[in-house]
């Protein structure tokens, strides 16, 4: 039998203040980044339109960029798209409609200009029929607009589902901790997507909501045992609880993670350039996820027990009726060793 | 054999028997057109029952709402409704397999169309608002006559004339010369109007020409509100729907017409493309309704000697022809020199109707079909080396007990893809990614389980009891973790469009397959194996 991590101690709450220094130092890098630069959207949430265009030999971007400002598509976006003979071309539609030829004045949301156009610059500098146009993808900016909503309130109502869900199958207390967990590791990732420039299509937010769903089911695996551990263990308080739950859950975490990040990886290198966003996106989620779980899940609990304890926390409401007998934990004068979750105990 | 095991096995073959039935190859039903005959024809083809999304069959989507650029349209909803069933019968005659029609949120309505590989023609088909309207063109003259108070109105505003190259008056065009077009003598006394100097009188009464490149410049004129409140009441103009040559200079028409259709395509009933053996020119041919041919009747029998113009989507098709007798039941619309298959399609959205109101495309996405064909290939690449990674981590760590969770895999592999068969869910690329994830995440329930099982050994419980309490005790983090995955997903699903619908249900279909799988098949392996071996002291985990 291999164990890897049997009967581990280690000690993760003590390591709480310099995790929230290493998670804010990233997020200060991550918010600085974003302010400077802001996030890269895809035409999806900015409108605009997206080709895709297959070159059948090698032409040099600088060539392109030329025959497209010939045609009147300036500050069109180029991009090479996995091999150098494919090229992802972006262009606003507002600014093409000087390219196009209609005259009714309804031009001004047409993807047709857009696609007129770039085909056009691709006859002069490639050659008709030396090329082959593989996607297109046009969005109008009102329908941008609403999917950024969308998006955001997506986020939003996962998160009140979550904590309704937890409240109910947990305590509240636990269910904060878990939304603040979660919500950390939306931050993290925004800043990911900041820092390594990834476009943020619909997507990529989907990835971001399954790292909600992913980071969300391991805190719980870990609060599961916090919970059980508590009703097993009273005399304990909830800083030792939770160590011996992490610790007792790490070989879970590893074997889990270890599978996870196998796969996403295996997206990664080999699921092709489509759903490379994707897969960056979810392996970064990977490792966030584990670690707010750890580190910022386990010790918001402890300091929003510290902050409004009580006896819910023990998971009374979880477990329904409690034994009468149980006598309150604070009750007995406790063993210095180990002071009682409720009592004010200084931060260690 | 222990009854309890025959029990699960039981159940295993039968959901094991259902996922095998709903993924056998089948015939479906696909309209085509034949390529002899162009018409459509229903084929039998034998294929997987999972459906592909766009982004990997290939294909177009479109998103289109009412166009309210060119006036507000109350009712959007019912426009759209109306809409969607005009846009179902042209798209059912167009030939795509499986085409979607759907109507999103209010005024939305979606349509997609896989493996379609002339999106143009598509986009061209579900746009055309395809109104036809025959109108009898300015027989007195009255726009003429109202030209200099529209120049005066444009002088009033500021607008100046453009180019001295243009001739200075409405000039009267004779055949091909237009250098000697002759001076007309009302016009000459004044000084050259800004709108009058750009048209030239064309051959029939109501018939201007404009110099093509004038087009969007006397389009900008005509549409501005001082000159549209100074054109004869009665009265519109339309332009022609392609550009005629006069000698080497290139024209299009506008037409001064009565605001009044005579009839419009709602009376139409039939209507069939076919070449015009004289010509050789593409024709629609179109029958009206008995109602319809009455009207039309009475009509022409009023206007015998006037020009009609044949308005299709507000631009006239070709030059409007005089109208000799009674018309009844029957016309046809020149389209000259444009191929047949134009005319079918015209044919096509005739018969379908006319869209209450125009539409405009909000969002559009083509995607080709070798660009999906590739996404497949990557897909299934990706998911066979991140299975093959997850079965070595799983068999080495965990041996025998892994390679029992391994097998459940594959059973788990079986039911998400019957799963999405069954229920007739789509398979789009996030959707594999989804997928390929969902392997990772389906051992979680079974390293639960067997790291559970590893615990109550080491607190020195016998083997079946360690088992036992290993999934029971397992259980709560589980189920916990897995509803609150779900609900992300059904977020996903109800917030998401298209790929990443396919992805929320990819997960969700996976998790409850991956609960069964790893929960109730693992268990049930376990049952055998410590059945067939009673003496066993170590358990292989």
């Amino acid at each position: 039998m291999i164990r890897l991590f049997a009967n581990a101690k280690y000690d993760f709450i003590k390591w709480r203040r310099v995790a929230f220094s290493v998670t804010g130092l990233i997020m200060l890098v991550g918010a600085i980044d974003l302010v400077a630069r802001g996030l890269n959207y895809s035409i999806e949430f900015t409108g605009g339109t997206l080709m895709q265009v297959e070159l059948h030999k090698r032409v040099p971007t600088e060539e392109l960029r030329a025959s497209l400002d010939r045609v009147g598509l300036n500050g069109a976006e180029i991009q090479t798209f996995g091999s150098d003979t494919s090229y992802v071309i972006r262009a606003r539609m507002a600014r093409a409609a000087g390219a196009a030829e209609a005259p009714t004045g309804q031009a001004a949301a047409d993807s047709q200009a857009v696609g007129a156009a770039v085909g056009r610059a691709l006859d002069q500098s490639v050659g008709a029929g030396q090329y082959t146009v593989v996607r297109t993808e046009s969005v109008g900016p009102k329908v941008g607009r609403e999917l950024q909503s969308k998006a955001l309130m997506a986020i939003l109502l996962s998160f009140v589902v979550t904590l309704i869900y937890l409240a109910v199958r947990f305590e509240w207390r636990f269910g904060l901790a878990a939304v603040v967990a979660t919500a950390h590791d939306v931050v993290a990732t925004i800043a990911f997507l900041s820092v390594m420039r990834l476009e943020v299509s619909l997507i990529v937010v989907g990835a971001v909501l399954t790292v909600v769903g992913y980071s969300l089911n391991d805190t719980i695996i870990i609060f599961d045992r916090v919970r059980e551990n508590l009703r097993k263990y009273r005399r304990q308080n909830l800083y030792e609880i939770l160590n011996l739950s992490i610790n007792e859950t790490l070989p879970r975490s590893v074997l889990t993670h270890g599978t996870t990040i196998a796969t996403t990886l295996s997206l990664l290198i080999l699921g092709g350039e489509v759903i490379r966003p994707f897969a960056w996106v979810m392996s970064f989620g990977i490792f966030t996820g584990t670690f707010s779980s750890i580190y910022i899940a386990a010790p918001v609990l402890l300091w929003i027990e510290k902050r409004w304890p009580g006896e819910d926390a023990r998971g009374a409401r979880a477990f329904g009726s409690r034994p009468a007998a149980t006598p309150p934990v604070s009750a007995p004068p406790a063993a210095p060793s180990s002071p009682s979750a409720r009592t004010p105990q200084p931060a260690r | 054999m222990d009854k309890r095991i025959r029990n699960r096995l039981w159940i295993i073959a039968g959901l094991v028997g259902l996922s095998i039935v709903s993924l056998v190859p089948r015939n479906t039903k696909q309209r085509v057109i034949d390529p002899q005959t162009g018409r459509m024809k229903d084929t039998t083809v034998r294929r997987l029952p999972i459906n592909l999304g766009l982004d990997l069959q290939g294909g177009i989507h479109l998103a289109l709402e009412v166009d309210q650029t060119k006036g507000p349209v109350p009712d959007c909803a019912d426009a759209i409704q109306r809409a969607e069933r005009v846009v179902r019968t042209r798209i059912d005659e167009f030939g795509t397999t499986e085409p979607v029609v759907q109507i999103q949120g209010r005024c939305r309505l979606i349509v997609e169309l896989a493996g379609e590989k002339d999106p143009a023609r598509a986009k061209s088909v579900i746009q055309r608002t395809a109104f036809l309207e025959f109108r009898i063109t300015d027989m007195k003259g009255q726009f003429k006559d109202a030209l200099p108070q529209i120049d005066a109105a444009l002088r009033k505003a500021g607008v100046k004339s453009t180019g001295a190259a243009a001739p200075s008056a409405v000039a009267q065009l004779f055949g091909g010369d237009t250098t000697k077009a002759a001076r007309d003598s009302a016009a000459e006394a004044n000084t050259p109007g800004v709108l009058s100097a750009l048209l030239f009188q064309g051959q029939l009464p109501g018939e201007f020409l404009v110099e093509e490149q004038k087009w969007p410049l006397v389009d900008s004129l005509i549409n501005r509100p001082d000159v549209r409140t100074a054109i004869p009441r009665g009265l519109e103009l339309r332009w022609g729907a392609q550009t005629e040559s006069r000698g080497a200079r290139a024209y299009r028409a506008l037409y001064a017409v009565e605001s009044r259709p005579i009839i419009t395509g709602e009376e139409l009933v039939k209507a069939a493309a076919r070449r015009d053996p004289v010509t050789n020119g593409s024709v629609v041919t179109f029958q009206l309704s008995h109602r319809g041919a009455r009207k039309f009747s009475d009509e022409t029998a009023r206007h015998i000697g006037d020009y009609m113009a044949i308005i299709l989507d507000s631009r006239v098709q070709g030059q409007p022809p005089v109208i000799r007798s009674q018309i009844g039941a029957n016309g046809q619309i020149e389209l000259g020199s444009k191929p047949l298959q134009e005319a079918s399609d015209l044919a096509l959205v005739l018969r379908a109707g006319a869209l209450p109101a125009p539409l405009t495309i909000v969002e559009e996405r083509t995607i080709g079909p070798s660009l999906g064909a590739d996404s497949i290939h990557d897909g299934i690449r990706a998911g066979a080396v991140g299975v093959a990674l997850v079965i070595l981590i799983m068999v080495g760590y965990y041996r025998m007990a892994g390679a029992l969770a391994v097998a459940a895999l594959t059973l788990y592999c079986l039911f998400t893809l019957a799963g999405l068969a069954l229920f007739g869910f789509t398979l789009t690329l996030p959707g594999m990614a989804g997928f390929v994830l969902s392997i990772g995440i389906a051992v979680d329930a079974n390293v639960l389980i067997f790291e559970r099982i590893r615990e109550e050994l080491v607190h020195g419980k016998s083997l079946r009891l360690a088992v036992d309490d290993g999934f029971l005790h397992a259980m709560n983090a589980i189920v916990d973790s897995n509803v609150s995955t779900v609900l992300t997903a059904l977020i996903l699903y109800a917030v998401g469009t298209g790929p990443v619908q396919g992805f929320a249900i990819t997960l969700i279909i996976g998790i409850a397959a991956s609960m069964i799988s790893a929960i109730f098949v693992v268990k049930t392996l376990f049952l055998i194996w410590l059945n067939r071996r009673p003496d066993m002291v170590t358990l292989s985990i």
